[in-house]
């Protein structure tokens, strides 16, 4: 039952199209990693892992590490070499996985960008990050896809993520973070994006008529009408005007939902206010 | 603590035959030389003490570091501990469990043969071994006062890792037998934080009883361990161990079980616990065990008189250990002779 099977046959097996590849591997027969951290996974594996994920995930949406999981699991077979492929198609795209550049919160000093002037996306990106009361470490390692390069473009949209909040403003409450998936479905068109968009059951219902009538219309629209963010070269562009930026990719900005929440709460509290002095006056009065 | 194991950087390696396992848990039979040694060089007089590697999972560490490693992996499970065991074994360790305490009996059962002795009043002292979140200690607690009337047995659990003490604590804070002073002498549960190769806390010839149940797979030393194990007993003592085998007789149901370890229980440890590589770790310590029979061989060099035991005719042990469920479990009893 255990034949020895060379690296290299291995590898050549990995790269043959899905139907084939059933049969080449099995869980007690894994080939060696492509990349460090890389765990081959057979298609029942990567079939119970999209399914326990993605529950896991809706039950507690803090679990980070299961929506990358899912998201691993969901890429392929067409949707990660599509985007890799759009990132071959781009010059810029080209260069990043030439470069192959991650962000880390070594790689990215907060102070540096805190420093910068008022409007550019570095000091919007330190801005976001310190209202939002986040670093750029959270990111899980991708581990379970096979090639090298869509295990990189895989980990760069997740770790560019946090740019795509930043540029639209978006916080990362449960609104926000799915109106941002919403966008990144019709700009990346990875599964777990679209999937993620389950959770608004999760929502409260002034919530989720927000998110229909306002944030769902905008985030598919300009998604669709935008440049692929993945090939934004994040690095390069901490310095540019963030207007200039939002331009040139074709982005507005959706209506500030921190702000829209707040004005809400605060007439709320108002009213019951009025409401409280209402009834204490009547009673009082005797009415 | 969990950050210690880089987990991006841990490279899974193939694993290599099966059928190997670490030199140190190497039986000196003849024919146990059928079996192809591949990882570990044959440790020699001449090799310093850094030099020496052991088997953690499958990858080789040097054997200084593996307590320190088994002590993060346990740090990260322990919180999930019992909810993965269940989830793991689909609940069945529960009856393994059961089954284990129950055929040991511990608690002295007053009869007129009994009322006189000396030790029915203080009872038995048991030491459990790497059980820390305390579910043997628990139930052997239970079933001496309930079933054998015995209110003075003792159990000490010991553990390498202080969270999986703390998961022990938080299980007996809400049974009846735990005492909230120190020093009570009618404490009948302690806490003990201790590597099992080194029990120098314990007096020896004290214990009447002393179990480990899943958790001599993880030691670095195990004859050690098991040499301990004499020491601390009392003559008569009981050495109980529940444990995990290498494979099943049975091929199919083997290459099934398999496929559950190596598919299915890192995958679990995903979804529930966020720890892939922590029960990768555990599935392939189970993978480097020895078998029941070079096991049982190891109880016998450390001492102990092994229960329903005979030579085969290849010269190994057979009927000296109890196999559960087909044997994915097995339990190795042995006492210290009188």
């Amino acid at each position: 039952m255990r034949t020895q099977i060379s690296q290299h046959t291995f590898r050549r097996l990995l790269a043959l199209p899905q139907p084939l590849r059933l049969r080449t591997f099995s869980i007690l027969n894994r080939p060696p990693p492509n990349y460090p951290g890389h765990v081959p996974l057979t298609l029942v594996e990567r079939g119970a892992l999209a399914l326990g994920s993605a529950f896991g995930s809706l039950r507690n949406p803090h679990r980070h590490d299961l929506i990358a999981a899912l998201g691993e699991a969901t890429a392929k077979p067409y949707f990660i070499s599509r985007l890799r492929k759009a990132m071959l198609a781009n010059p810029t795209g080209r260069r990043i996985l030439h470069d192959k550049p991650r962000i880390t919160s070594q790689t990215m000093s907060l102070e540096k960008l805190r420093q910068l002037p008022e409007n550019t996306v570095g000091r919007a990106y330190a801005a976001w990050l310190d209202r939002e009361g986040v670093t750029p470490d959270t990111r899980d390692q991708v581990r379970y896809i096979d090639d090298p390069e869509e295990a990189y473009a895989m980990q760069r949209y997740r770790e560019t993520h946090d740019f795509t909040h930043a540029i639209t403003g978006l916080p990362v409450i449960i609104e926000g973070e799915l109106a941002v998936k919403a966008f990144e479905f019709a700009n990346t068109l990875l599964p777990m994006t679209a999937l993620s968009l389950v959770a608004v059951v999760r929502l409260k219902a002034a919530e989720r008529k927000r998110f229909f009538e306002t944030y769902l219309l905008w985030a598919v629209g300009n998604g669709l009408k935008a440049e692929e963010v993945v090939n934004v070269y994040w690095e390069e562009e901490l310095e540019t005007d963030i207007e200039v930026l939002r331009a040139r990719l074709g982005i507005e900005i959706p209506p500030d939902l921190r702000e829209t929440r707040k004005l809400l709460r605060d007439k709320e509290k108002a009213e019951r206010a009025a409401r409280d002095a209402k009834d204490r006056l009547g009673a009082v009065m005797g009415v | 603590m969990a950050a210690l194991l880089p987990r991006a950087t841990k490279r899974l390696r193939l694993s290599p035959s099966t059928d190997s396992v670490c030199h140190g848990c190497r039986r000196a039979f003849a024919s146990s030389i059928r079996h192809g040694q591949q990882q570990q060089p044959a440790p020699s007089q001449h090799v310093s003490q850094s030099d020496k590697t052991t088997h953690f999972g499958f990858k080789t560490v040097a054997e200084e570091l593996k307590a320190s490693r088994v002590r993060t992996v346990f740090s990260s499970v322990a919180a999930n501990y019992d909810t993965m065991n269940d989830l793991m074994s689909l609940g069945i360790h529960r009856l393994w469990k059961d089954h284990f305490v129950r055929s040991l009996n511990p608690g002295i059962r007053l009869t007129s043969a009994t009322t006189s002795s000396p030790q029915s009043a203080t009872g038995q002292t048991i030491l459990d071994i790497a059980g820390g979140t305390g579910d043997i200690a628990l139930r052997m607690l239970d079933h001496a006062t309930t079933i054998n009337r015995d209110n003075a047995t003792s159990v000490i659990i010991s553990d390498i890792n202080p969270e999986m003490l703390a998961e022990g604590r938080k299980r007996f804070a809400t049974s009846p037998y735990y005492s909230t002073t120190t020093t009570s002498p009618n404490r009948r549960v302690s806490f003990l934080e201790a590597n099992a190769e080194d029990l120098s806390a314990i007096e020896s010839n004290s214990i009447d009883l002393y179990t480990v149940a899943f958790g001599i797979r993880n030691f670095t030393h195990k004859q050690v361990a098991l040499q301990e194990a004499f020491r601390v007993l009392k003559p008569g003592g009981v050495f109980a161990c529940l444990e995990f085998t290498p494979r099943l007789s049975n091929p199919i149901m083997n290459g099934i079980y398999k496929r559950w370890s190596f598919g299915a229980i890192p995958l679990i440890g995903q979804v529930v616990a966020a720890d892939r590589e922590s029960y990768q770790y555990l599935v392939e310590s189970i993978e480097r065990f020895p078998s029941q029979a070079e096991f049982a061989g190891m109880i016998e060099d450390a001492g102990f008189i092994v229960p329903g035991k005979e030579r085969g005719d290849g010269g190994d042990l057979e009927g000296g250990w109890e196999d559960l469920s087909l044997g994915i479990a097995a339990i190795h009893k042995g006492v210290k002779p009188a």
